[in-house]
């Protein structure tokens, strides 16, 4: 029947990006620079080959059956016979998910427990803290060890554990830098945790996927891993050419906007830790108002250029030795 | 509050919508009045207590929230085919998909679904109604009055912008502080008191309404899903009202139960919310398992395979769907301990769905089968559905999730499911029993157009979200950069729901067409199926049943048809008991509507003032001392001869 062999070529030919893509290893998720998104990638290329095996059965004994028993002209009076079922059958397709279940099960827990500690291989390296803050719309990470802030950008050292203990200041929102692990959600009063390490050097896209209002499709951010000299190196430029973090200042960056790159001496940990509350004394809710019609998306972009014009600015010291890409928004991870 | 905040202005496309809404409004009202048709449409529909035609009430807006829900869903792709596009702002962006997703799942789907379930239910089990027919007219009213409201708010006031999940403390009063998310909490809980009091009707109905004869396990499998639906909507809707509760108390009194300040947790919300919204994935999902199995097994010209175990998956289902609502969150930060504890019992959903999907197959092979309308949807149901289900056992796997989580990854897992498993099956179930309905058959040949473009442009839409998502795009942005390289994916994508879009207009008009031309008196089984729905005329008339059958097996139609032991004695005619219409339902439900308008804008007085009304019909139900009328046996035998030539 003609409609038959339209749908066997459909199929075909959805499959085809499929194929394609396995060939493609450019997608994100399959491209790992680091050992957590390494373990992470290897379990769903696992899960990928089991769910390849049943779509196939499914589509393959789909296919064959709609063909061999479809209704013919001349079917005459044939009249299928009636099926109770079969007790045979019925338990192997039961046993078979269990047995699939158990297979995906175990390798599932392991990793869910590996990724929750410092990678393997790195236990004995003490791994550096980094604070993650994220508001609307914006990151901030401040490094206490060091006592620097960022805005928008996160230097780490390449090759060393990160453990980055994140909070919100506000609405929830979501760290992933899917490079280097899997995500995890920043809530205000808060803290969760999660330990990272990019085991070469190079450019990351970071962003939030928990969707808090306008400014949301715009925060992202980019995680530059580099050697640990560079890393050093750019901790004391900032000690000596940045601006000191206050606490004007900070109020002022809380407020909802999308901003560019900030580079701070000290870090607001030194007033306000978010996971631990406070951080109503920061929310303004007229600042949430909106206005249909009004150009306001475009406004915040133009206030977006500005801001980054003005830190690029006073943040010249790393565009001189790491950072080759200079905005957030132009950064592509391919 | 002056007028021009009342009134969203200033956005050329919500302009556009103001005034066609208008001009339709005028329009309507000019058209029902010309035709002298008010009289009809209140005592024919707006009063019914009738289960067919509210079931088709609910179908009709459906339909339209479809069409609504459809145009933000293209509205979305639109300004997403593009990198940096310019067609809607980022709040504009926001409210759409929030209505998008709020439209699809609570007023969409779920009204089609109870819709269908309205009107083949009672059939299938020889009823004569449901078991309260004038609070079944209250559920429709109900969520129509909730439709209705949150329909509103695109033009009076604002949209709520927080996602379909609401999620705190985005939609708490300090970061949302419009109108727009108290549409969200009102209307959707006027609309599910509505579906509430529609499980409890249908758990009582099945329970205690069968047809004698016709023991548990010789339900039709659609009734079987039914009820197991009913039961989780009884056990998942009150997690929900109080949800919403709490939400109404935080915005409009200003209590703290999900703020950030004053010890509030945002994160009870996430728990409340997807304790109901898992079990709501599978309210939706398993009438449409219920209908597929009807369907097959009708075109296959074979009885289901393994009924019996079709039934206990759809228990087992449902008794897991419970279980699972965590893994919402994996990346809440939970230890990994509860993490694994819900992929596990996730991924346990995917043995009885499987066990489904062999048995649909096992239907199919040795049967005989046609590719009717009905049919085509139930077979596309199969591939695509898998592709749905595996995609969510890897979603299942808590550590894989890390890296799939909020992106368009699981868009298009969500998608890959509600779609086969919602749209395809309430077109199948559509095709199917518009001759239950309407007394003829909606157009084979402009249905197949439907069908294809649907299907095709369907998986068009959808297949690239899954590569986007792996390449790291999350969800609801509504602007990505060139660099990224999603432009390609996403422009495929947007053509993909042109397609789809085509397929719904043939459909609608393929309901014009059918209408105006297609032939009448297909008979009382046009399809020649095997349930006791079919054993009545087509139209079904009001009283459903002549004399309530007997049944002695499971599908015990297809066999007393084929052993010609279908005819009606004359002297089993009696006169048949029947309920009344009813003003109190529609009244009571336009009342909740003018209330929860007020507490939306938060007019107290005003409030209090209206929720007389509500009151108002409360009394004037409960003195109702109505107890119904008797069709007289000769009115009964006339409407019986007409179809079914000489009784015996």
């Amino acid at each position: 029947m003609k409609a038959m062999k339209k749908l066997t070529y459909i199929f075909t030919l959805l499959l085809i990006p499929v194929l394609l893509a396995g060939c493609d290893s450019k997608l994100i998720v399959f491209d790992p620079k680091g050992p957590v998104a390494r373990n992470l990638s290897d379990l769903i290329v696992y899960s990928i080959i089991f769910m390849a095996i049943i779509v196939l059965i499914v589509f393959v004994l789909f296919g064959f059956i709609i063909w061999k028993y479809r209704a013919r002209k001349d079917d005459g009076d044939f009249e299928p016979e009636e099926e109770e079922g079969n007790h045979l059958l019925e338990v192997i397709w039961f046993v078979i998910p269990i047995a699939i279940v158990i297979a995906l099960m175990i390798p599932t827990a392991k990793t869910i427990y590996e990724v929750e500690d410092i990678p393997q291989g790195y236990e004995e390296e003490e791994p550096i803290v980094i604070h993650v803050t994220s508001a609307d719309w914006k990151w901030i990470f401040s490094y206490p060890e060091q006592g620097i802030e960022t805005v928008n950008y996160l230097n780490i050292p390449a090759d060393h554990p990160v453990q980055f203990k994140m909070t919100s200041a506000g609405t929830m929102q979501s760290f992933w830098v899917p490079e280097l692990g899997g995500q995890k959600y920043t809530m205000a009063n808060m803290q969760t945790n999660l330990f990272l390490v990019a085991d070469q050097e190079g450019s990351f896209y970071g962003r939030n996927t928990s969707f808090n209002g306008r400014g949301y499709a715009h925060m992202d951010f980019e995680v530059q891993a580099m050697s640990n000299d560079d890393f050093n190196e750019w901790v004391q430029d900032v000690k000596n050419t940045a601006n000191d973090l206050t606490e004007d200042e900070y109020s002022e960056l809380l407020k909802p906007t999308v901003i560019g790159r900030k580079t701070y001496n000290g870090t607001h940990l030194e007033w306000i830790d978010h996971a631990h509350g406070g951080s109503e004394q920061y929310i303004d809710s007229d600042l949430y108002e909106i206005h249909h019609g009004e150009e306001d998306s475009s406004g915040e972009q133009e206030q977006a250029e500005d801001t980054e014009q003005e830190t690029n600015d006073n943040a010249e010291q790393e565009s001189e030795q790491s950072t080759d890409s200079s905005t957030h928004e132009d950064h592509s991870h391919h | 509050m002056s007028l021009d905040k009342l009134l969203v202005t200033g956005d050329p496309l919500i302009l556009f919508s103001q005034i066609a809404i208008g001009l339709t409004m005028v329009g309507l009202v000019a058209l029902i009045t010309y035709l002298k048709r008010w009289k009809w449409l209140w005592n024919e529909w707006f009063t019914t207590v009738d289960h067919k035609k509210i079931g088709i009430m609910y179908i009709i807006s459906g339909v339209l929230m479809f069409f609504r829900g459809g145009v933000d869903g293209l509205l979305m792709k639109a300004q997403t085919s593009r990198p940096d596009m310019e067609f809607l702002d980022a709040q504009h962006y926001d409210e759409i998909f929030t209505t998008h997703g709020v439209i699809m799942i609570l007023f969409m789907a779920m009204p089609m679904l109870i819709g269908i379930m309205n009107v083949v239910v009672p059939l299938q089990i020889g009823a004569r109604d449901v078991a309260f027919p004038k609070l079944n007219a209250l559920s429709f009213w109900l969520f129509f009055a909730g439709a209705m409201l949150f329909n509103l708010s695109f033009v009076v006031g604002g949209s709520p912008d927080a996602g379909w999940t609401s999620y705190f403390p985005l939609a708490g009063k300090e970061f949302t502080p419009g109108v727009g998310n108290n549409y969200y909490a009102i209307a959707l809980q006027i609309a599910g008191i509505g579906t509430l009091a529609t499980g409890i009707n249908f758990v009582v109905t099945i329970t205690k309404m069968r047809a004698p004869g016709l023991k548990w396990m010789r339900l039709p499998i659609f009734t079987w899903s039914t009820f197991v639906t009913s039961i989780i909507i009884v056990a998942a809707f009150p997690i929900l009202t109080v949800a919403l509760a709490y939400m109404s108390l935080d915005r409009l009194f200003g209590t703290h139960f999900f703020t950030v300040a004053a010890g509030g947790d945002p994160m009870l919300w996430l728990n409340l919310f997807w304790l109901w919204g898992h079990p709501e994935v599978y309210i939706v999902v398993l009438p449409a398992f219920g209908m597929f199995s009807e369907i097959i097994a009708t075109f296959a010209r074979k009885n289901l395979f393994g009924y019996k175990s079709m039934v206990f998956a759809v228990v087992g289902i449902a008794f897991l769907s419970m279980l699972v609502w965590v893994h919402h969150f994996y990346t809440m930060g939970n230890s990994a301990a509860v993490n694994s504890i819900f992929s596990l019992t996730t991924m346990m959903i995917a043995i009885p769905t499987g066990v489904k999907i062999f048995n649909w197959l096992f239907t199919l092979r040795k049967g005989r089968i046609e590719f009717t309308n009905p049919m085509l949807w139930s077979l596309a149901f199969i591939p695509c559905f898998t592709i749905g289900g595996v995609t969510g056992v890897m979603l299942a796997m808590a550590a894989a999730d890390y890296q799939y989580h909020n992106t368009m990854f699981l868009v298009a897992h969500f998608h890959y499911v509600l779609i086969p498993g919602v749209v395809f099956a309430v077109f199948a179930a559509v095709y199917y029993w518009w001759p239950k309905m309407f007394g003829f058959k909606l157009n084979e040949k402009i249905g197949k157009w439907h069908f294809w473009l649907f299907v095709i442009g369907f998986n068009f839409t959808f297949m690239p979200m899954f590569f986007v998502g792996l390449d790291g795009m999350s969800r609801r942005m509504y602007t990505y950069s060139e660099s990224t390289g999603w432009g390609a994916w996403l422009g495929f994508s947007a053509i993909g729901s042109l397609v789809m879009a085509a397929g719904f207009a043939a459909f609608c008009y393929n309901i014009y067409w059918s209408f105006r031309y297609a032939e009448r008196n297909v008979g009382n089984d046009p399809w020649n199926a095997r349930t006791l729905e079919w054993a009545t005329a087509s139209p079904a008339p009001h009283y459903n049943f002549a004399k309530v059958p007997e049944v002695d097996s499971l599908d015990d139609f297809w066999y007393k048809k084929k052993a010609g032991k279908l005819g009606l004695k004359k002297s089993d005619i009696k006169p048949i008991h029947m309920p009344s219409n009813s003003w109190t339902p529609i009244f009571i439900s336009v009342a909740f509507g003018i209330v929860g308008f007020f507490l939306v804008f938060e007019w107290f007085t005003l409030a209090i003032i209206s929720s007389v009304l509500i009151i108002i019909g409360l009394i004037a139900n409960t003195f109702d001392y109505d107890d119904g009328y008797h069709i007289p046996a000769e009115e009964v035998e006339e409407e019986e001869r007409e179809w079914r030539g000489e009784l015996e």
